[in-house]
């Protein structure tokens, strides 16, 4: 990466090699060096030593949890994990930057955002473990719970941003999701109703260079943050690595939308460092000297560094910050092998919020054949 | 009561539930300015605004996901889908999200969404505009599905549908959309069950199930076959997930012999979940095998050869004598 002057980088990952006009916004290279920035310091202005120390913290814990439920993947006790390693800033800068009334439309890779929202840490595991299909009422963090059909939460955001405006609030839909997804259909008519309504929402877009085993390049010949402005969408590309970046420019999405600006996009330039899920194998498509490349950028690396270089960085903080991440690690491990297990008449449980006939019948039916064993019960807890 | 055409019911459904409810709120394509291509929602952006009657881009699947996200906000959305035809983009937002999301979310987030639809053929249309998707729906579980046969119903049970905190996919028959019916406007629909069957004529030698556009057609099948001294009882299902199986059980259960009508196709159909439900339900009532009479397993044909596809009067008859072991078309084949 080369540094402009104005702290800005030209592009040179990924997609888009030697394509002109989207400079990628940074604040904090990638050796913890923070260069100025007149349009988007401002924005950070109140980001301190205390604020500083404690985004890099939320960042150490969260890649905490992420290796932990590996673990509990590996031991058996997830039935699948899917790690955002190398995402931290991305997700942290972004997530930090959200009002409690804002509301997020995720993925399912956004574990990060989710611990920034409060979600209980036995909550998101929930799915994980096969014990519900969802984690939590989204209304207690204004969050819905992970979408796994690419994309479909694009639109979902965008629909809660037009019932905010008619309901005259402030508030904004953010919603996440990969480069993958940007190809497809919901995603691209969410910029369309988007711009038609502008509805309050931010298109938060994490390229992490890959979609299972596909590279960014077969979902785009050109930057992704490119695309927007096509649709009528202001469009930012920031280094997805560098938390205070993300934090600027997710605030500036947010005002422009509390103000009427209607919708932005953001391109979070990043990197997935580890597998697409514990179900992969990343050593089948990629180079191992992309990894290499990535780990010397990584987000939580460049903030320590830069920490050092404030003196807020010593060896009694640092050894905090850990036993943090491992006090939320044994909590979230005591949380999953905790959990209830589910009963068998749980299958029948909200598929309608009214009593239904057909499904009255088949519960009965099988209750009934459960009971055939002289040992059934199909209640719930 | 009042005299009104089936189309202008389903606006006075439409605005007597926009007026009730200031988050019911009305999506689709054409449907301010113009009313939609068949006027049902004529009127209603200029009494309402745009902000609760919404001209949408041309995009069904970004419809059905903004009104997923507009039910997150606690809107009640009711999306229009111009055409039957026209779902097919939309499939993905309504079988995965629209219909899952309150099983997902294990009862947190409520999807109250009417889907409507005007579906069937009979109108001269070219391809797409003349389908009858149903089935899609009805084994998708999460959603119900209703199909509405008169102005009455049509005016009613678009209420039911709106006040519903599940998903509804409500099948309005367009080629009776100017049927005109006795419609009071005074009734309240909380107090009758929006998955009832109704029993149209009675009748005790035959029981004859169908839905939306073709009960005209079965009420005048049953009076032509009364002139021919058999008697037939015509249910309207009006829900079609889930099916009222207990009146249709009783019905059978008196008669003894069972068809079923309806203009999709056959294969894999309504006709075929209702046959082997009763079948398993009482067995031991039915004189005869279960009788379908259907459209054929074909996609939707050309208009000049549309009313060879859809069951008629006649075909309905053919079925009824072949339930009786009557002389039909099929007499002397191997069944």
């Amino acid at each position: 990466m080369a540094l402009s002057e104005t702290g800005d980088v030209s592009v040179q990952d990924g997609v888009g090699e030697g394509a002109a006009g989207s400079n990628l916004i940074q604040l904090v290279d990638a050796l913890g060096v923070r260069h100025p920035n007149p349009h988007y310091d401002p924005l950070v202005a109140d980001v301190d030593g205390a604020a500083l120390r404690s985004l890099y913290e939320d960042m150490v814990v969260v890649r905490r949890i992420d290796s932990e439920a590996t673990a509990l993947q590996r031991q058996g006790e997830l039935a699948l994990w899917p790690p955002l390693l190398g995402q931290e800033a991305a997700q942290i800068g972004s997530g930090r930057a959200l009002r409690q009334d804002d509301f997020v439309f995720s993925s399912y890779r956004e574990n990060a955002v989710a611990y920034c929202r409060g979600v209980d840490l036995t909550d998101l595991l929930r799915v994980w473990r096969g014990n519900a299909s969802s984690g939590w009422d989204p209304y207690t963090i204004n969050m819905a719970t992970p979408q796994v059909i690419i994309g479909a939460q694009t639109l979902h955001a965008t629909g809660y941003a037009m019932g905010i405006l008619n309901d005259g609030a402030d508030s904004v839909a953010v919603t996440y999701f990969g480069d993958g997804a940007t190809s497809q259909g919901d995603v691209n008519e969410a910029m369309v109703f988007a711009a038609s309504y502008q509805a309050p929402v931010v298109f938060f877009c994490q390229n992490n260079h890959w979609a299972i085993s596909e590279p960014v390049g077969l979902q785009a010949h050109v930057p992704i943050a490119d695309r927007a402005p096509g649709f009528g969408i202001p469009s930012v590309r920031v280094d997805g690595n560098d938390v205070l970046a993300c934090l600027a420019v997710t605030r500036e999405a947010l005002d422009r939308a509390r103000s009427g600006g209607g919708p932005t996009f953001i391109e979070a330039v990043t990197y997935r460092m580890g597998p697409h899920t514990t179900a992969d194998d990343p050593s089948r498509y990629r180079d191992a000297n992309e990894l290499e490349d990535w780990a010397a950028k990584d987000p939580l690396a460049r903030i320590a560094a830069l920490l050092d270089s404030m003196d807020l960085l010593d060896a009694d903080y640092a050894d905090s910050v850990k036993a943090k991440a491992d006090g939320v690690a044994a909590e979230l491990r005591a949380g999953c092998l905790g959990m209830a297990e589910p009963a068998p008449g749980d299958v029948f449980k909200h598929v309608y919020s009214a009593p239904n006939s057909w499904l009255d019948r088949q519960q009965d039916h099988y209750e009934r054949y459960l009971l055939s064993f002289g040992n059934g019960t199909t209640e719930g807890d | 009561m009042s005299t009104m055409t089936f189309g202008r019911a389903i606006n006075a459904g439409l605005r007597r539930a926009m007026d009730n409810d200031p988050k019911v709120i009305l999506m689709g394509e054409d449907i301010g300015k113009l009313g939609g291509v068949f006027r049902i929602t004529d009127g209603l952006q200029k009494d309402f605004g745009p902000h609760r009657v919404l001209d949408s881009p041309l995009a069904e699947a970004g419809i059905m996901g903004t009104a997923v996200g507009m039910a997150y906000r606690g809107y009640r959305p009711v999306v229009e889908i111009q055409f039957d035809g026209f779902i097919y983009p939309a499939f993905d937002q309504i079988v995965c999200q629209v219909a899952k999301i309150h099983y997902r979310t294990q009862g947190a987030v409520k999807m109250p969404i009417t889907i409507r639809v005007p579906f069937g053929g009979g109108i001269g249309s070219p391809e797409h505009h003349s389908e009858s998707p149903e089935a899609y729906f009805t084994h998708t579980s999460g959603l119900r599905v209703i199909s509405v046969s008169n102005p009455q119903d049509a005016y009613t049970m678009i209420q039911q549908a709106i006040t519903s905190d599940d998903p509804v996919l409500y099948f309005e028959p367009k080629r009776r959309y100017h049927t005109k019916g006795e419609v009071d406007e005074g009734v309240d629909p909380s107090a009758s069950d929006m998955g009832a069957a109704h029993v149209v004529t009675e009748g005790h030698d035959v029981t004859l199930v169908t839905y939306g556009p073709l009960v005209p057609t079965a009420r005048d099948a049953a009076i032509a076959a009364s002139d021919d001294g058999v008697s037939v009882e015509v249910i309207d299902l009006r829900s079609l997930a889930p099916i009222d199986y207990a009146t249709v059980e009783a019905s059978v259960r008196k008669t003894g012999r069972l068809v079923i009508t309806h203009e999709a196709a056959q294969s894999g159909g309504l006709g075929a979940e209702i046959a082997a439900s009763i079948t398993e339900r009482c067995f031991d009532h039915l004189e005869h095998a279960p009788v379908r009479v259907t459209g054929f397993d074909i996609p939707y044909p050309y208009s000049k050869l549309e009313f060879h596809h859809l069951p008629d009067l006649d075909r309905i008859l053919d079925g009824v004598d072949r339930v009786l072991g009557r002389r039909n078309s099929l007499s002397g084949l191997e069944r």
